[in-house]
């Protein structure tokens, strides 16, 4: 079992006992345990199922490699899935929950696939569910989506807050070991801004593991010497998440997820621009591929000694060590110190060790060379292990009863924020691993490398040879800055001699197929040595379609402890050497980062600005039913009590036609284009002619892309000879602006014109419907009969006392008049609009209903009779095209072969002969079938609505020859699978005469 | 995440204070071209793998475009130069031609 010891732990309090609730019982631990550790001193050994087959599982490791030991932490808005129990601290009232498995932990109905997993091999996916067809729905879909996904999703609202933190540093040391000790120091020793970040609570990484009571030493000698440093920046619990272009590289640190009482942001995220950046990042131990290594109790030798020294927990009373190197007989030392069992060391190397040999021969223990392990006895939990030769097939040659396996395969160097942004690696073939090749680093902004390894990221392990490389490599770092110090490497605690590893991908060596098919890769995917073999067999030799057919390092450790054991696979399968099988991408995050983290404070309100129109207020004090229109939101309807919407828009467009409505048309964009050359731009930009258009004199105008689609449209004022306003839609004030910018500063940048955006400096109002004109002469106007005031023109007056300018125009087919007034003096207008119009029963109107109403006409809206394939002649406006000029943008394109073709959807309005509704989006049904089997179409609605002011259901749409086919019947389809006819007929519904304006 | 260096108000600022604009200095063909130069002018862009010349708008900055020349492989950062001009400078493609031998853009060298 494993257990307290009485003795040890250099990381826990034993004077502050710690409650936490393991599903939903509670446990006892110390403060400075982690879950993992808490739960191993409570004899939970098992602490989690797999992906695919269900297995027990139980901790494997100790850092941040856990691939295993997942629960979901906290409740309601605190709760949140897939959290390492290795990284996750203990505190009072922590709550904890096992995953992936039902009814419970103990005993779990989708182990069975464990016994269908013959039936369940490597590209399971891609090979049952294709056939047969009806299977997908009823059996395959829903085995699936129980199976998907490790862990529950939360279900309420994140209760925490988050931060960004913007940082700017010389040199960033990631990782704070020994290595990353030593090279800060270095770095900082010339006056540097260094910075030094540290995933785990404590600096020091291995060493006082390790390199015992000096190795603790000397990491509180060094952590203390850059403490004092005014230049240095440490920051622990913090994670160097991934490094990106020219020295940018994100941080992820864990605020109050240790902390009982939480308060203050959760999560901070670090946005840090490094001049140099020093990855010091440690290496991982590999597991070693035997039948059985995963059975709870199975661990990494290295997470058995940091139970041990960390946390004073032992894993089991018996632990039988198997290794291909030294360092192992470190873990064996240090149990068999704490008066532990090991009833071997099983070392795969004919020649065993070298020192530490020789002290474990001495400490009592025995040494089995050339052995292996043949397989795991035991289920939930480690029973014994059968050993074999490791050459051969895996005969067994004896059983030893034991309950944990130490095991380790040799390490590999954490290469990930290297790799991140272009580092290379180089295969080191004496130490049996991938390494950073420092002349292939990654560059930065002046091609020259901003990113360097010290330490066990370089391959670099004994304690002298760590301290003195990380010290080079911090001063080289400061170097680039001119602040190279003068620093010696510290002195280090003397390394035993060592015998070299030999490299050891499959144990026993030519293990047959049934120990093969029990010899896990992935753990948390559930991937043994036959799926990579598998995979190789059917042709998936590349590493990046291994990984993707096997699903090899794609779960949420990402592979830290299966890539390498992996991919030797795959290079044995393939006898291809491992460099150059290669590896696979290594992307940030190098462990997953909250949701939380990357929003940030961007959430709710401040998720994105909101643009308020200077009526705003007035709005929502009166009834306004918001839609969002881009950054803006506008009142979609004004309701009233015990009104709907439907009831609502109805009544504004009856009221508005009958007699006066008003709108706020402020959010339109507005931009002014000035200058001696400005009629020659604004003939360019439309492609109407807008430099014969006189002063005083407004024209609707059109706007096409260079690829001739037409992309915005809105009506043009000349105010001067100089100076003309162009409306744009209310979404494309920006878009529009920064588009006549572009041509202007790129293309025509001789050209004497200069551009405004003033959409929010004027407010304007919509005054609408037959009392128009009576309500601005009540409000003081003189002369604005049609005939002194016509239609598409301009005129300035004041109005209850606010200058305005006033444009006669109408997107209703009403008689309409839009009021400009600066900004602050919109509400005063707006209220005065109102008082004045009180006899007539004035009322605003909102988005809905300017909709309707134009639809009613026959007038097209951007974004719903064009959608980036649409060009003005198929909405039938050959009128405000100029023929008579040489040039305007789009021109060209428009004359291109597709444009011109005569089957092309045209604009028609549309009619059901019931006087429903017709679907949005519905499309217009032809005969036959297409190449994929789906029904030929011959067009479809762009714009749908219950007309009030008809009484029946009114659409646009694009059909094919439309125009040449009015009256006839076409069928459009519903999301049902029926179909309602409808008649193409002229799109102007109401007044075609244009009676009502005048 | 780039750093740039607008010509135009000389701030040097994260790429995300930018726009990325395409291909630099395309030629415009209005009407009156031939389909194969319009076709060019619209749909072929140049995709390489090492020297590139772009169009940057200042967007949060003083919202003037430019161009840079950058290296899309190893992301170095040759210069940037105003966006009114057809062609390099002189001195920006003896830069690249010191860092880059024998490299080809268009029908630069």
């Amino acid at each position: 079992m494993s257990t307290r010891l009485k003795t040890g732990g250099r990381r826990i309090d034993r004077s502050r006992p710690v409650t936490f609730t393991f599903n939903g019982q509670q446990l006892r631990g110390y403060a400075g345990d982690t879950l993992a550790s808490a739960l191993l001193a409570n004899d939970r050994m098992m602490m989690g199922r797999s992906f695919k087959y269900h297995r027990p599982r139980g901790v494997v490791a100790s850092g941040t490699e856990e691939p295993n030991a997942l629960f979901g932490i906290g409740q309601g808005g605190r709760f949140e899935p897939n959290q390492r129990a290795t990284m996750q601290e203990l505190h009072d009232g922590l709550e904890a929950q096992s995953q992936n498995h039902w009814p419970s932990l103990e005993f779990d109905v989708g182990e069975i696939n464990a016994h269908l997993s013959r039936f369940l091999p490597a590209g399971f996916y891609y090979k049952t569910f294709l056939w047969p067809r009806a299977f997908w729905k009823h059996v395959y879909e829903p085995f699936i989506r129980q199976s998907a996904g490790l862990g529950k999703a939360p279900k309420d609202r994140d209760a925490d807050t988050y931060e960004h933190y913007y940082h700017f540093c010389d040199v960033l040391v990631i990782g704070g070991g020994l290595a990353g000790l030593a090279a800060a120091r270095a770095a900082a020793s010339g006056g540097a801004r260094v910075t030094l970040l540290e995933q785990e609570p404590v600096l020091g990484g291995r060493a006082p593991v390790d390199e015992g009571t000096e190795g603790a030493a000397l990491v509180e000698t060094l952590a203390a010497e850059i403490g004092a440093m005014e230049n240095v920046t440490i920051r622990t619990r913090c994670m160097g998440a991934g490094v990106y272009d020219h020295g940018y590289v994100l941080g992820y640190e864990r605020l109050t997820d240790h902390l009982a009482h939480k308060s203050g942001p959760r999560h901070r995220l670090w946005r840090i621009r490094a001049g140099q950046v020093i990855t010091a990042t440690g290496a991982i131990e590999r597991p070693l591929s035997f039948a059985g290594n995963d059975v709870p109790g199975v661990m990494l030798a290295s997470a058995l000694r940091d139970y041990l020294v960390g946390f004073g927990v032992s894993a089991g009373d018996r632990t039988v060590v198997v290794t291909n190197n030294d360092d192992a007989y470190r873990t064996a030392l240090a149990l068999a110190g704490a008066g532990l069992t090991v009833p071997a060391i099983v070392d795969a190397r004919h020649g065993g060790a070298g020192a530490l040999g020789a002290e474990a021969e001495a400490a009592g223990i025995r040494v089995l060379k050339g052995h292996g392990i043949a397989r795991v006895k035991g289920r939930k939990r480690v029973t014994g292990v059968v050993l074999c030769k490791q050459v051969g097939e895996g005969a067994p040659v004896e059983e030893i009863a034991c309950d944990a396996v130490a095991m380790s395969g040799g390490w590999s160097p954490v290469v990930h924020l290297w790799s991140h942004c272009g580092g290379k690696l180089t295969w080191d073939d004496a130490q049996a691993m991938f390494r950073p090749d420092p002349d292939r680093a990654p560059t930065g902004a002046d091609g020259r490398a901003f990113v360097s390894c010290a330490g066990a990221a370089f391959g670099v392990f004994d304690a002298a040879d760590v301290l003195s490389q990380a010290t080079r490599a911090g001063l080289t770092a400061a170097r680039a800055f001119g602040k190279a110090g003068e620093v010696a490497a510290p002195d280090a605690p003397a390394a035993p001699e060592t015998n070299p590893i030999e490299p050891v991908w499959l144990m026993p060596a030519s293990a047959g197929r049934a120990l093969r098919a029990k010899a896990w890769l992935d753990y948390q995917n559930d991937v043994k040595v036959t799926d990579v073999q598998l995979a190789a067999q059917e042709g998936f030799e590349s590493v990046e379609h291994a990984k993707r057919y096997t699903t090899l390092g794609m779960a949420t450790d990402q592979g830290k402890l299966s890539n390498i054991n992996g991919l030797a696979i795959l290079s044995g399968a393939l006898d291809t050497p491992i460099p150059q099988v290669g590896t696979t991408t290594f992307r940030p995050p190098y462990t997953p980062v909250s949701m939380g983290a990357i929003a940030g404070e961007a959430r709710a309100e401040t998720f994105q600005p909101l643009r308020r129109s200077p009526l705003h207020d007035w709005h929502a004090a009166n009834g306004a039913d918001w839609e969002p229109v881009g950054q803006w939101r506008r009142p979609y309807t004004y309701l009233r009590p015990g009104e709907d919407r439907q009831a609502a828009v109805t009544r504004e467009i009856t009221q508005t036609r009958g007699a006066l409505g008003l709108l706020d048309a402020s959010t339109l964009g507005k931009i002014i284009v000035k200058g001696p050359d400005a009629g020659r731009f604004m003939d360019m930009m439309y492609t109407n002619m807008m430099s014969t258009l006189k002063p005083g004199r407004c024209r609707y105008g059109l706007m096409c892309s260079e690829n001739g689609f037409l992309m915005d449209d809105g009506v043009v004022a000349r105010w001067d000879e100089d100076t003309f306003m162009c409306h744009t839609t209310t979404g494309g004030a920006d878009r529009i602006h920064a588009h006549m910018e572009e041509w202007l500063q790129t293309e025509w940048w001789d050209w004497k014109v200069w551009t405004v955006n003033a959409t929010e400096q004027y407010a304007q109002i919509g005054v609408v419907g037959p009392q128009a004109r009576a309500v601005l002469q009540k409000l003081g106007a003189r002369n604005i009969a049609n005939e002194d005031f016509p239609f598409m023109s301009f005129q300035d007056h004041r109005l209850a006392g606010i200058e305005a300018r006033v444009y006669r125009i109408s997107f209703s087919g009403e008689l309409s008049y839009e009021i400009a007034v600066p900004a602050g003096q919109g509400l005063a207008l707006w209220k005065a609009l109102h008082e004045a119009g009180a006899e007539w029963n004035v009322m605003p109107y909102g988005t809905e209903a300017l909709h309707v109403m134009r639809a009613e006409k026959g007038f097209i809206m951007i974004g719903d009779e064009t959608d980036g394939t649409v060009i003005p002649q198929d909405l039938n406006l050959h009128w405000a095209i100029s023929k008579k000029k040489d040039d305007f943008i789009g021109k060209r394109a428009q004359q291109r072969a597709d444009m011109t073709r005569p089957d092309r959807w045209k604009l028609i309005g549309l009619e059901t002969s019931d006087g429903s509704v017709l679907p949005e989006g519905a499309y217009a049904l032809a005969e036959g079938k297409n190449a994929n089997g789906q029904r030929n179409v011959q067009g479809r609605v762009t714009s749908t609505y219950h007309s009030p002011t008809l009484g029946r259901g009114i659409a646009m749409g694009l059909v094919l020859n439309g125009p040449d086919r009015m009256g006839e019947t076409v069928a459009f389809n519903k999301v049902d699978g029926s179909t309602v006819p409808a008649k193409i007929v002229d799109p102007v519904f109401y007044d075609k005469e244009g009676t009502k304006n005048v | 995440m780039l750093i740039l260096t607008c010509p135009c108000c000389g701030v040097t600022a994260e790429e995300t204070e930018f726009h990325g604009g395409g291909e630099a200095h395309l030629k415009r063909e209005g009407p009156g071209s031939d389909d194969a130069a319009l076709e060019g002018y619209l749909f072929h862009r140049e995709n390489p793998r090492g020297v590139h010349f772009e169009r940057w708008r200042h967007v949060y900055g003083c919202g003037k475009w430019f161009h840079a020349a950058r290296d899309t492989a190893t992301l170095e950062v040759f210069g940037t130069y105003p966006a009114q001009s057809t062609r390099p400078p002189e001195d920006l493609l003896e830069t690249i031609r010191a860092k880059r031998p024998g490299w080809r853009w268009r029908d630069l060298a």
